[in-house]
């Protein structure tokens, strides 16, 4: 029986998938052939979505953005035997975008069902939380922090330190809180591991819980991603009729129980103390720090908060050992990251690989380049509050420490490219605008400073002559001062970035010259 | 609200008042069993989850997602984030001014379509990105965007 693979991501449906997938059952039905298509999570290699796959005596033999109306014509060759056609790619696990990546976690995109447990249990699932069961709770945290792992959300604390503190702290209630609001414009790595591998997500909060002593977990998902919500909530029902959730979960009567919650559309609710009073139930102010949330955190109980990938490398730490886990990366920078490329580029999609690859390699060994054909203009790293990055710093290393030394980030790891159609000018407009839009409210240099940040810099755009793009663009140096030093969390203090970065590396789209921007 | 919207409220609010923090989950289900959340169902949601009417009116009004008025009969959601502007999704914008004369925040002549523009979808590798009536579709051009436009009975007007 010939055996399909057809990718059930939300994107790969949104460019088709869905229809690709009726269409091979309709058609097989037709000629009576029988096949058995399997839905499986994405590869990430979006630009060839809907990627089918097929089984073949070498491995899995893909095809490459099926439509509907090319399922006859795959059909009439020998697909089992890896037969030739227009839309082949050869061997999926042979190309050099993913063969030349480090998957660890995402070891089985595209392999599993997301929501088989079966598939999960084949693949390595829950061999971290057997490993932890077998540990003591200071043993479990001890190899996270050995671990060298750093939060994934943006922020890159040493995760270790964290679940210490909430390990140590005496109440009656704990919390773990997974922060799925994957806000920032090229992520999608939270979206893609939620809605196709599940389980490693539970597992990861699993392990948690054990180790800090939380008996609940809560995972906040932005309503953007309904998919993955949906997925998320059948993947916890099944993990606990077969005894991974509820009163039990490591054969020690630890109780772990985990919940959904649906975001409302606001991005400040990715911050972790915002995302905090959204679960329960206010507007998303952000909370100033101190109290920390790992003393004082949901419901003023100690709490672990952390995006989605954190929480989903616990399980390899905890089966492979911290010490293999080390082996990855560089410097400060330890592990795998997940690199998005996104926006105007030819080959977008998921690129997992140790830290230290330079963004020249991200951006063309891998994106290839631009999607239109012309030149990369800049690269924008690390979602709406990174800096645009021009090409003459894609020699610049993908590890935190190197990318601060530019004054850009990493943050949740998306690169968003673009070419010279893209306006920076109106670029560093939009994220003023975004943060206007967006921000709590709490206090003024956000605030206010946003939305006359928008109005400056309409007018440097505007600007008739020398003085007066002078005058503007000393009033949004200020102004971004204010906001870099005056604003209590990144929305008011990062808004700068994209825009100074962009006046600095592209002056040209303010109406600056050379000369102009040097003074 | 009527009789029948009276009944679903109720029932809700049975189901949410013990849920703890469980403001933001009752508004989502009150929204998607009644398209909107009505004004007069606030101070019965205030009671029930022992908040002021005030609080809950600061909640609704913080988050984009909620309203206080019934939806148009389609709902568009078009991505405006960086990573769809990279790929023409102002140009997409336009052409929705022209051909159907709609803004931002903004609906149809005849009410049927409103659009809002949202901040990323998560599908930034395929972009641009839309959503319509809740459904996501990627790698849109404007020959795509009419095609669906039509499927949902808006012919452009040009
Ligand atoms: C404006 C703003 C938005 C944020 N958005 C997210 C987000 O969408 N996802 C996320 O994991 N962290 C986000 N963060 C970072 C969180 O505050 C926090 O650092 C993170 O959840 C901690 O988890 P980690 O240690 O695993 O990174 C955001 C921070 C700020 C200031
Ligand atoms: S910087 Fe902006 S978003 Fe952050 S706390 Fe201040 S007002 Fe709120
Ligand atoms: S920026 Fe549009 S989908 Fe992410």
């Amino acid at each position: 029986m010939l055996t399909l693979y057809i990718p059930m991501d939300s994107v790969a449906c949104a460019v088709g998938a869905d229809a690709v997938a009726a269409a091979f059952a309709a058609e097989a039905a037709r000629r009576k052939l029988d096949i058995d298509i399997v839905r499986t999570s994405s590869r990430g290699l979006f630009w060839l979505e809907p990627l089918v796959e097929v089984d073949t005596p070498q491995g899995r033999a893909a095809y490459r953005e099926v439509s509907p109306d090319q399922v006859a014509s795959l059909l009439d060759v020998d697909l089992a035997a890896n037969g030739d056609h227009l839309l082949s790619v050869g061997l999926v696990e042979q190309l050099p975008y993913l063969k030349t990546q480090q998957r660890l976690l995402f070891a089985r995109a595209g392999i599993t069902s997301p929501l088989s447990l079966e598939h999960y249990l084949a693949h390595g699932g829950y061999q971290g939380l057997e490993h932890a069961a077998r540990l003591s709770h200071d043993e479990i945290v001890a190899e996270v922090l050995e671990s060298g792992l750093r939060g994934r959300g943006g922020a890159a604390f040493p995760a270790g330190i964290k679940w210490r503190t909430v390990r140590q702290a005496q109440a009656e209630q704990k919390y773990v809180v997974c922060n799925a609001d994957e806000g920032d414009s090229g992520s999608f790595a939270d979206r893609m591991l939620m809605e196709g591998d599940p389980f490693l997500l539970i597992e990861g909060m699993t392990i948690a819980g054990l180790a800090v002593g939380a008996s609940r977990g809560y995972i906040y998902v932005r309503s953007e991603y309904a998919p993955a919500i949906a997925v998320l909530r059948q993947a916890i029902d099944i993990a606990r009729a077969h005894g991974y959730l509820g009163a039990d979960v490591a054969h020690g009567g630890h109780e772990f129980e985990i919940e959904v919650r649906e975001g409302a559309g606001a991005y400040i609710c990715g911050e972790e103390t915002s995302l905090l009073e959204s679960v329960e139930g206010r507007r998303g102010t952000v909370r100033a720090k101190p109290p920390l949330p790992a003393l004082q955190g949901l419901f003023g109980q100690p709490t672990l908060v952390h995006n989605v990938l954190s929480l989903a490398s616990v399980p390899l730490i905890l089966s492979r050992g911290a010490a293999w886990y080390r082996n990855f990366g560089m410097g400060r920078s330890l592990g795998t990251m997940a690199f998005q490329l996104a926006g105007n580029v030819r080959r977008g999609g998921l690129v997992e690989r140790a830290f230290g690859l330079t963004l020249r390699e991200l951006v063309f060994d891998y994106g290839g380049g631009t999607a239109s054909g012309k030149p990369v203009k800049a690269v924008q790293l690390g979602g709406p509050l990174g800096a645009w990055i021009p090409p003459s710093q894609f020699d610049t290393p993908l590890d935190y420490e190197a990318l601060a030394a530019i004054g850009a980030m990493l943050g949740h790891g998306g690169a968003v490219l673009c070419d010279d159609s893209l306006h920076l000018g109106q670029m560093a407009r939009f994220a003023m605008q975004f943060c206007a839009e967006e921000s709590c409210g709490k206090c003024t240099p956000c605030r206010i400073g946003s939305t006359r940040g928008v109005e400056v810099i309409e007018r440097l755009l505007a600007a008739p002559d020398s003085a007066e793009r002078q005058r503007q663009r000393a009033l949004l140096d200020d102004l971004c001062d204010t906001m870099q030093y005056g604003s209590l969390c990144a929305l008011g203090g990062m808004t700068p970035f994209p825009v100074q970065s962009a006046m600095r590396h592209f002056p040209a789209d303010f109406g600056l010259d050379t000369q102009e921007q040097a003074q | 609200m009527n009789a029948q919207q009276q009944e679903t409220l109720q029932q809700l609010l049975q189901q949410y008042r013990d849920l703890p923090g469980g403001l933001l989950p009752l508004l989502h289900a009150v929204q998607d069993a009644l398209g909107h959340i009505p004004a007069d169902a606030i101070p019965a949601i205030a009671r029930a989850m022992n908040q002021s009417q005030a609080e809950v009116h600061g909640v609704i009004g913080f988050y984009h997602d909620f309203r206080t008025s019934p939806p148009a009969a389609h709902s568009l959601r078009l991505c405006r984030a960086e990573a769809c502007q990279s790929m023409g999704s102002e140009a997409l914008a336009a052409q929705l001014r022209t051909q159907l004369g709609v803004e931002d925040h903004g609906h149809t002549a005849d009410g049927q379509l409103e659009l809002r523009p949202v901040y990323c979808l998560g599908a930034c590798a395929c972009a641009p990105a839309l959503q319509l009536d809740g459904q996501l579709h990627a790698r849109v051009t404007p020959e795509k965007l009419s095609a669906l436009l039509a499927a949902c009975g808006k012919e452009a007007k040009c």
